[in-house]
């Protein structure tokens, strides 16, 4: 019952997005089909936060990174004369997964305060190691030297098939987390989140599943960070500026830990939150900020919490 | 090597070291007695440093402003705590880095409406302006000589507070069981309040300290804050003589790593190689400590409960 | 006359925290088959030994052998994976999962490999049957669909025991199983464990009489971190220093 309340949902929100392209271009509002594919950019990167944070219990304050590198991946390619989507995406899939699995080798073996922190700091790192390399832009960051091209089959320049290439992406990474999480390994992530001692006591060592887990999510958030490059056409350090993984996390949160059309939910409410309250004053963060307190405070089961069918986690 | 160089970047690092101990004395209390883990800390410095500098420029004295901007940060911070912070205690983690990011929007907000986003600038006051006369012709800012000598003050009544008085034994028994002392009879709502303001000051009086050297504007907090947690990590968590340890091993690599390692990598590579290779590398050294000493004590190196 | 072999052997173990000697040189055989009760008054140091036997303590000086294999250095999970398995003193299940779940993850951890990333680990029936059937021993087979968060108290206790049994054990380390359990419910716990008296090794730490002097094959006093006496229930009831210390407290209670 509640397995048919949550695959209808996910595909109604697919066949929403699905037809915003034609709705936009019947409104003539090119704009909206820019601000969704944004969306859905992010919900991909919530969507990866989410199998390490919500799924996992990680609390990883450097997700943004990732976004970063897969950028950076895909930019510094361009800059370089290099514009195959594949060799693109691959490099910016090895690199974040690389770079996952080195942080994520070292932070691990912490917990707690220590791994919220360890995190927010590699990240910063990253950030500061952006700015300093002066090739790349450096502090201003750079254009991207030409969207991506997949040999003949797309070109990310085109605004609708690069939509409906985001579109596909989530769909199936979406499909894929599913899997994940309620695989072997899925459950005993969730088990070691839900109860850690009683993990151990039965004979799993988390680290390993935690460290699998981190390097995945790493390895999709730069995918999403792909993605976001050839959206801004424009990259820069800022991408992995810590507030960044604040506002990732933020949409986990909002939309609903540990579901599945969570992230995706949670990326459009504050995505579209933010371009509302940026329409009415330049000072939107004074408003962001208290309704974020806010959600944490009595809202923590998130937008999926209010879906038909959202009784437990599944 | 210029020995008159290498002995005034030791100071520097000393300095920051200094610096970074006071919020991280103050971040490491509340997390260790309260659980708390307070994103907003980088707020209250930079309430610290934007109050004193906007009440200099008003009034034109100095220890005024000091005052007023230490007064006004403490009743910030426990605004903050009674209003915002009390609901977390029981809360997670997760719940408290939310919420007090979400506090970080607010307050860089806030201070971008009062007085701008541009830095705000001030003209230091004309006693400590100079320079003093170190020994055998070698100087050294006095507002600089004056913050090393201010942080070691408190460095020491910090000690005392918390080994020879009784708040400081309420403190230490906070930090390794909450519960008993509640059952104890103290009144553990005012024991939070009071160590989350004493954790204020510090923050502010840092805040105060930078605001005429450092750049201050809205963000300056998280970009000290994450350095203190490198500290935290590093010294351990939970103890201020980690804080302490911490925050000078921090401050020494951080400014002699930005000043000598260009010049050393240069003796090595060639100077282009070194011209790009050392800054990037300078500015990474203080996270990749934090690694090392990680992979060696992933608890840090003092930390409070053994 | 040969001795039954030990299974478990404590060496000389010694755990201080500060001035507080919590186990003082311990020293205790547990033989295969046989059920070997843990007894003493609170704060006899009875949680900090379990903790060194399953591996979330590490004792200061001594040793513990396993099957003759010094395990003192291993971490719980690898300890599981041996064979030893241990119940919670403080019901320690997965709350947001239910009892097939709890017991079917318990199965996984002793099934082959977990880095498996497609297959649904519900539909895989080599962990659900197995699950299923311990649950019913139990008698938690009506209830392996309710959410562990929702289970009574006593079911709680019987599906820590699920657990334990799930992991393939070679020695069971049951921390109070029937802690909290009403009369009925803990006579019928007793009942269940009795039948693996023989076919399994246990360590059972309790403070109720009525389940220690049914169970146990022998008993060891634990107080004030030292074993003052190791003997069958008769020996011990009738020890003047068990007595003293600790039996006749209970009388009294």
């Amino acid at each position: 019952m509640h397995a048919h309340a949550r695959t209808l949902t996910i595909a109604v929100v697919l066949a929403a997005l699905a037809a915003v392209p034609p709705l936009a271009a019947l409104l003539g509002q090119p704009f909206y089909l820019d601000l969704f594919r944004r969306i859905m950019i992010f919900a991909i990167a919530a969507l990866s936060l989410n199998l390490i944070l919500g799924y996992g219990g990680l609390v990883s304050f450097g997700h943004a990174a990732y976004l970063g590198i897969g950028a950076y991946a895909v930019g510094i390619l361009a800059h370089h004369g290099i514009h195959n989507g594949f060799l693109q995406f691959g490099a910016a899939i090895v690199a974040s997964a690389a770079v996952a699995l080195v942080i994520g080798a070292v932070s691990i073996r912490t917990s707690g305060v220590y791994f919220i922190m360890i995190t927010l700091a590699f990240t910063q790192m990253l950030f500061y190691l952006g700015i300093s390399v002066g090739e790349y832009g450096g502090d201003d960051g750079m254009r991207l030297a030409g969207r991506t091209r997949f040999a003949g089959l797309l070109d990310l320049r085109d605004a609708t098939p690069f939509y409906y290439f985001v579109l596909a992406i989530l769909a199936a990474f979406l499909y894929l987390v599913h899997r994940l999480v309620n695989s072997r390994f899925g459950m005993v992530l969730r088990a070691t989140k839900s109860n850690e001692a009683r993990t151990r006591a039965i004979g799993f060592s988390p680290y390993l599943y935690k460290l699998a887990a981190f390097v995945i999510a790493g390895a999709m958030c730069g995918v999403a960070g792909a993605l976001f490059v050839n959206q801004t056409a424009y990259l820069t350090p800022a991408f992995m500026n810590w507030t960044r993984s604040g506002e990732i996390m933020f949409m986990v949160i909002l939309g609903g830990m540990s579901t599945l059309i969570g992230p995706v939910l949670g990326a459009a409410a504050l995505l579209l939150l933010e371009d509302l309250l940026q329409s009415w004053t330049q000072h939107w963060q004074l408003i962001l900020g208290p309704i974020l307190v806010l959600v944490v405070l009595f809202a923590k089961r998130g937008l999926a919490g209010l879906l038909p069918g959202a009784a437990r986690n599944e | 090597m210029n020995l008159v160089l290498l002995l005034e970047q030791t100071l520097n690092g000393l300095q920051l070291g200094v610096m970074l101990f006071l919020m991280a004395a103050g971040l490491t209390l509340v997390f260790g007695i309260m659980n708390l883990v307070n994103l907003a800390h980088g707020s209250l410095y930079m309430v610290g440093a934007y109050l004193s500098v906007a009440l200099f420029n008003l009034t034109g004295s100095y220890p005024l402003a000091v005052l007023l901007a230490l007064a006004g940060t403490l009743a910030v911070g426990m605004i903050v705590e009674i209003v915002a912070l009390r609901t977390l205690y029981e809360r997670d983690h997760l719940d408290q880095v939310l919420a007090t990011f979400g506090l970080i929007l607010f307050f860089n907000e806030l201070v971008a409406i009062l007085w701008g986003r541009a830095a705000l600038y001030t003209t230091m006051p004309a006693w400590l302006s100079g320079q003093l006369e170190l020994f055998a012709g070698v100087r050294y800012p006095t507002y600089r000589a004056a913050i090393i000598v201010v942080g070691i003050a408190v460095a020491v009544l910090l000690w005392y507070v918390v080994t020879r008085t009784r708040l400081g034994m309420l403190i230490r028994a906070g930090a390794s069981n909450r519960t008993m002392v509640a059952a104890l009879g103290v009144n553990i709502r005012l024991l939070y309040t009071v160590v989350f303001g004493f954790g204020a000051a510090l923050a502010g009086l840092a805040g105060l300290m930078a605001g005429p050297i450092y750049t201050v504007q809205p963000g300056m907090g998280e970009d000290v804050l994450i350095e203190v947690f490198v500290v935290i990590v590093i010294g351990g968590i939970g103890s201020i003589r980690g804080a302490l340890a911490g925050a000078l091993i921090v401050g020494m690599v951080d400014t002699l790593g930005r000043a000598f390692l260009k010049p050393v990598l240069a003796t090595v590579l060639s100077p282009t190689a070194a011209e790009s290779a050392g800054p990037a590398l300078a500015s990474m050294l203080i996270y990749l400590l934090m690694a090392a000493v990680l992979a060696v004590r992933p608890a840090g190196l003092f930390p409070a409960r053994g | 006359m040969s001795e039954p072999a030990a299974l478990l052997q404590i060496e000389d173990l010694y755990k201080a925290f500060g001035a507080l000697k919590a186990t003082d040189h311990v020293s205790l055989e547990v033989r295969a088959g046989e059920t070997h009760a843990i007894i003493g008054p609170n704060g006899a140091g009875k949680t900090t030994l379990i903790g060194q036997l399953a591996g979330n303590l590490r004792p200061d000086t001594g040793r513990i052998r396993f099957a003759g294999e010094d395990i003192t250095a291993l971490p719980a999970p690898a300890r599981s994976r041996r064979g030893l398995a241990r119940s919670f003193q403080i019901t320690s299940v997965y709350r947001d999962f239910t009892a097939l779940d709890n017991v079917a993850l318990a199965v996984q951890a002793h099934s082959g490999s977990s880095f498996r990333f497609w297959h649904p680990a519900r539909a895989d029936q080599s962990l659900r049957t197995p699950a299923r059937a311990i649950l019913d021993e139990v008698g938690l087979g009506a209830r392996a669909d309710v959410l562990a968060a929702n289970l009574a108290h006593g079911e709680q206790r019987q599906l820590e025991v699920a657990m334990v049994l799930a992991t393939k054990p070679r020695l069971m380390l049951l921390d109070e199983p029937v802690a909290g359990m009403g009369v009925e419910e803990s006579q019928r716990m007793v009942q269940f464990l009795a039948r693996f008296k023989g076919r399994q090794t246990i360590i059972l730490v309790e403070h109720d009489m009525d389940a220690v002097f049914s169970l146990a094959d022998r008993i060891s006093v634990l107080v004030y971190g030292r074993i003052i006496a190791t003997g069958t229930p008769a020996e011990i009831r009738a020890n003047p220093e068990v007595r003293s210390a600790y039996l006749g407290e209970e009388a009294e209670a």
